[in-house]
């Protein structure tokens, strides 16, 4: 009996004997065949379904989830309801501590703080998390490209990333910045190129091993190439890694941006950005006007912290050895 | 007197983060100084967990929680961390299975021995490395007093396991457990190993817990073993008595799986049905009733218990099997069920002279290189060299060797996975090696390879049904409703419910994935089924249901396979054509069972003799050879005979001259030797080419 001689014209495949297909022995199908183990119990589980999981029992990657979603929330909804001028500069109201109308009080241009706050996370956050997902993109493809061919190509590609790293960042982010005026598109650029570097190695390390996997191999055997070894095995494989790996680039973009900000190297006024208010708020540091500088630091350790839990969760999720039963 | 270590009804558990495990249920397991205790059993049965209970060295969430160890009068059970201190590396050493991760690789090998002894002794540095070296030399190291100053990954295999002994044994242990200790090791190294800590035991008067998955290493080595399933010891006894008189259905069914107690491959192997029970919800009764022929109903409403003086033979079973031994309760049943009939297996088709693939010359080189941009070349390892061979259709040809013979090479050059550097694989009339990379990869459909691990080659991310799709995707074979049907076929064939394409590997457990593994090779239906070492991860009882499986799917579909393995015990039960390699050289190539029990080459005779035979009588009566030594490097293959740096027969002249392949019988039995062990028959002489 073979299989190599299935007719043309095929026959009920739920029916063995009908197409001629005999059975070498007995095979419970899917009820019996779950009653005497020969079929795991309970419903398929797909690795996404498995790391879904394991994010969901992780305490504080959830809460680090329901976090950023309130500060997206609250920079971007916050001012359709909280309604502040932020644009004319009113000395009469400065400097006025948090209670009454100004809920966080007023700054020395007597803009509403909690108003400020807002407007100034979506320019930290929308600068953070596109450079975070351009230096992913960059890195990944540098990464993907020095790995899966090998040889000189990975050589001479990872020989330039190990020159950029040997730059500090904030040096690099400095010396462009001064060269060109900051805008938002100029400081995602900046600061992306400063972070693509780490994800690029990361993605070369992950194509380095896939490469070689069994599975990769077997699907050799089978007669395919590299189209279908890169789009259908390693992509797939390496995209946990690639998740996470931007979840924290996410966090290490806006430690930057507020770090330049913070050196008067950020966006111009009158936009603002949480460095960009820090580094106000540090000259009346002696003044007693702890309400420029809580709020604004408590908001970004807010959304570091968060990012750095979700990147957590990711990592234990993705992690196969890491998933305990 | 009383034992040296008690071990009474022992219950350990792990709790995890959903379950708790009940590893160990009951387990009591008694030895006496100077004695050896085997403990043998599937994985998964708790004989680690035993050894690690004694040790308290359990892992993550696990706990005894029950029963009590005697050591030497001292209950060790209920000592706190500091106490199991002094006795751990003390009293207790332990070999494990991996000498290289249980090695530290930052500290040399004389520091790490001279630790155990800093620690327990008192003693100060210069007598620490002194006993280092002492130890050293007792294992049987060479050089000890230079070797101590090594690192570990500048030895090898075997000598870090000889090296884990030392440490072990430098505070001279009353007891010493060896979890596995060669299972990582190659056949001839294993052999030696084994010696080794048999002849120490006996020097030293220690008592040994030898914990092994092996029952031929139990025969050899063991004064009384212990049989242990699902947590539980189900059969104990003397050796002797254990493979004389199996008494329990689990003992006598592992006995039946072996394959070296097949006369040849027409005959079934018995494979016990089903899996181990899932140790976090045990089924009540016998714990080995869903798996057993002579099941009755009461077995699966109250379990037996250990019966009998563990001194004599005592087994956890209401209805046991084998003989009536005095003292021992009358069997309750007479087995009407005998070992399955042997498979109506006539000879298999010849194929007539038809030879389906040619290899002629193969030689491959790997290049050491060193440099990270200009990758210049250092070296050369000569993984094959000129090794020819063919293969009939229909047939099996198996091939054996030490881990780093080339054996594995040679599958993947067939399989396409390497390009040979010179010779030629002759399929259908074309030369594989000669086809452009676009060409071979349209030939593959005729030749494909199943994995060692099955789960590894599958991608983890994707379900059974794309899996096995992927292959005919690949080639555009057929439409999608077709590609179901061949798969639905494809799965019955190997015995899967066929709504396992909605699963993913990950939930399967070996043996079945191994099932989806021979599926998917043959879902192209290659002419060649290339099998590298596909059972050696698999448990025996695993093993048989494997091996059964490709002898049916042989004999239904009229496949070819080139079967790689290390143990020659698998390969002479399926195979009709034995091909021995050694160091990249085909040494001996020859009818099956002609190889198997007329060996011509020295090192095909020594590989036989290494492998542990289940039988005490055998294993114990002849002093075998074995191999001695280690592999040399294939950087710098020893000039002439490769073998002659290893064979108890080498002369001058195998230094010098390589010998050829010649012809020893008319039925195509050659080998490669100076010094062959039987001469020729005269009939071999007129069939030299």
């Amino acid at each position: 009996m073979s299989i190599n001689t299935i007719p043309p014209e095929l026959p009920d495949p739920d029916n063995p004997a009908a197409s001629g297909l005999a059975t070498v022995t007995h095979v419970p199908q899917t009820d019996e065949a779950v009653a005497t183990g020969l079929l795991p119990a309970g419903k398929p589980r797909s690795t996404f379904r498995r790391g879904l999981e394991v994010f969901l029992e992780n305490r504080l990657a959830v809460s680090g989830v329901i976090i950023f979603a309130f500060m997206l929330l609250f920079c971007f909804v916050g001012p359709l309801v909280y309604h502040t001028n932020q644009l004319r500069v009113n000395f009469t109201d400065e400097f006025i501590p948090p209670g009454g109308s100004h809920l966080l009080g007023t700054d020395a241009s007597g803009f509403d703080v909690l108003g400020r706050l807002m407007i100034a996370g979506q320019v930290s956050l929308e600068v953070g998390i596109a450079a975070a997902l351009l230096a992913t993109v960059v890195g990944v493809l540098w990464g993907a490209v020095a790995g899966y061919f090998g040889g000189v190509v990975d050589a001479s590609l990872m020989r330039c990333v190990d020159a950029m790293l040997s730059i500090p960042t904030l040096f690099l982010a400095i010396v462009v910045v001064s060269l060109v005026t900051p805008s938002k598109p100029i400081l995602i650029l900046v600061i992306a190129l400063t972070s693509w570097l780490t994800t690029s190695r990361l993605v070369r390390g992950e194509a380095l091993s896939l490469r070689t996997r069994d599975y990769v191999q077997a699907m050799k055997v089978m007669g395919g190439g590299s189209t279908r070894a890169v789009l259908r095995h390693i992509a797939p494989n390496a995209i946990g890694t690639i998740m996470v790996n931007a979840t924290f680039q996410v966090a290490d973009a806006i430690a930057l941006i507020v770090a330049l900000s913070y050196l008067g190297l950020g966006i111009r006024p009158p936009q603002t950005d949480w460095g960009a208010m820090l580094s106000d708020g540090i000259q009346y540091v002696n003044d007693g006007y702890w309400w420029l500088i809580f709020p604004v630091g408590f908001a970004i350790v807010l959304v570091i912290t968060a990012a750095i839990f979700i990147g957590e969760g990711l990592r234990d999720a993705v992690e196969v050895r890491l998933q305990r039963r | 007197m009383a034992p040296l270590l008690q071990i009474e009804d022992l219950h350990t558990e792990i709790r995890l983060r959903s379950a708790t495990v009940y590893a160990l249920d009951g387990v009591s397991l008694t030895v006496e100084a100077g004695e050896c205790v085997g403990i043998v059993g599937e994985s998964g049965c708790g004989k680690t967990m035993t050894a690690l209970s004694i040790m308290q060295l359990l892992p993550p969430g696990g706990h005894i929680t029950g029963g009590q160890i005697t050591l030497g009068g001292q209950v060790i059970s209920s000592l706190d961390d500091n106490g199991m201190r002094h006795v751990r590396g003390n009293e207790v050493g332990m070999i494990f299975q991996d000498p290289m991760t249980s090695l530290n690789p930052t500290m040399t090998i004389g520091d790490q021995i001279a630790e155990t002894v800093l620690l327990h002794r008192g003693v100060n540095k210069e007598a620490g490395l002194a006993r280092a070296v002492e130890v050293l030399g007792l294992v049987g190291m060479p050089r000890p007093a230079e070797r101590i100053k090594s690192y570990p990954h500048q030895l090898s295999g075997g000598m870090r396991q000889r090296v884990m002994i030392a440490m072990a044994l430098a505070c001279e242990p009353k007891l010493l457990i060896a979890d596995e200790p060669t299972t990582a090791l190659d056949v001839t190294i294993q052999k030696q190993i084994l010696e080794l800590i048999d002849d120490l035991r006996k020097r030293l008067g220690m008592a040994v817990i030898l914990v092994t998955h092996d029952l031929g290493v139990i025969a050899g080595r063991a004064d009384r073993a212990a049989v242990m399933y699902a947590g539980r010891v189900v059969e104990t006894t003397s050796t002797l008595r254990l493979f004389g008189n199996p008494r329990h259905p689990y003992t006598e069914a592992l006995f039946g799986a072996l394959p070296e107690k097949a006369a040849d491959s027409s005959e079934r192997l018995y494979s016990i049905p089903g899996l181990p029970p899932d140790l976090s919800s045990p089924p009540p009764g016998c714990k080995f009733a869903p798996r057993c022929r002579y099941v009755q109903d009461s077995c699966r409403q109250t379990e037996p218990a250990l019966e009998g003086n563990s001194w004599d033979h005592a087994y956890r079973c209401f209805f046991p099997v084998g003989r009536i031994e005095d003292g021992a309760r009358a069997a309750g049943l007479t087995v009407t069920e005998a070992m399955p009939e042997a498979g109506a297996a006539a000879a298999r088709p010849d194929g007539g002279n038809g030879v389906l693939l040619r290899a002629d010359h193969l030689v491959k080189n790997f290049a050491v290189t060193a440099g990270a941009v200009l990758q210049r070349k250092i070296g050369e390892v000569s993984a094959v060299a000129d090794v020819s061979l063919s293969i009939r259709p229909g047939q099996t040809f198996g091939m054996v060797g030490e881990s780093g013979c080339g054996k594995t090479t040679v599958g993947r050059l067939i399989a396409g996975l390497e390009k040979a550097n010179s010779g030629a694989i002759m399929l259908d009339g074309e030369d594989l090696v000669r086809l452009s990379t676009r060409e071979r990869r349209q030939r593959s459909q005729k030749i494909q390879l199943m994995f060692q691990d099955s789960y590894a080659s599958m991608d983890p991310r994707m379900r059974v049904g794309p899996i096995l799709r992927e292959p005919l995707a690949i080639h555009r074979v057929g439409s999608k409703r077709e590609q179901q049907a061949k798969i639905a076929a494809m799965l019955d064939e190997v015995g899967l419910p066929r709504a396992a394409v909605e699963r993913y590997p990950h939930e399967f457990s070996g043996g079945q994935r191994q099932r989806l593994g021979l599926a998917r090779a043959l879902i192209l239906s290659p002419k060649l089924l290339v099998a590298d070492e596909p059972v050696s991860a698999l448990d025996v009882s695993i093993q048989a249901q494997i091996l059964n499986l490709m002898q049916d799917l042989q004999q239904d579909l009229g496949l070819t396979y080139l079967f790689i393995s290390h143990d020659l015990s698998v390969v002479r039960y399926l195979s009709d054509t034995i091909g021995v390699m050694y160091l990249g050289k085909m040494v001996e190539l020859g009818p099956a069972d002609d190889v198997y029990f007329n060996p011509v080459h020295p090192y095909t005779k020594g590989l036989i003799d290494t492998i542990p035979i289940a039988d005490p009588a055998v294993e114990r009566a002849t002093v075998q050879k074995g191999v001695a030594g280690e592999l040399p490097s294939a950087i710098n293959p020893p000039s002439g005979c490769r073998f002659r740096t290893r064979c108890p027969y080498a002369q001058e002249i195998c230094a010098e001259e390589e010998p050829p392949l010649r012809p020893f019988t008319a039925a195509g039995h050659v080998a490669a030797c100076h010094f062959p062990l039987r001469q020729a028959e005269a009939a071999a002489a007129a069939v030299a080419p």
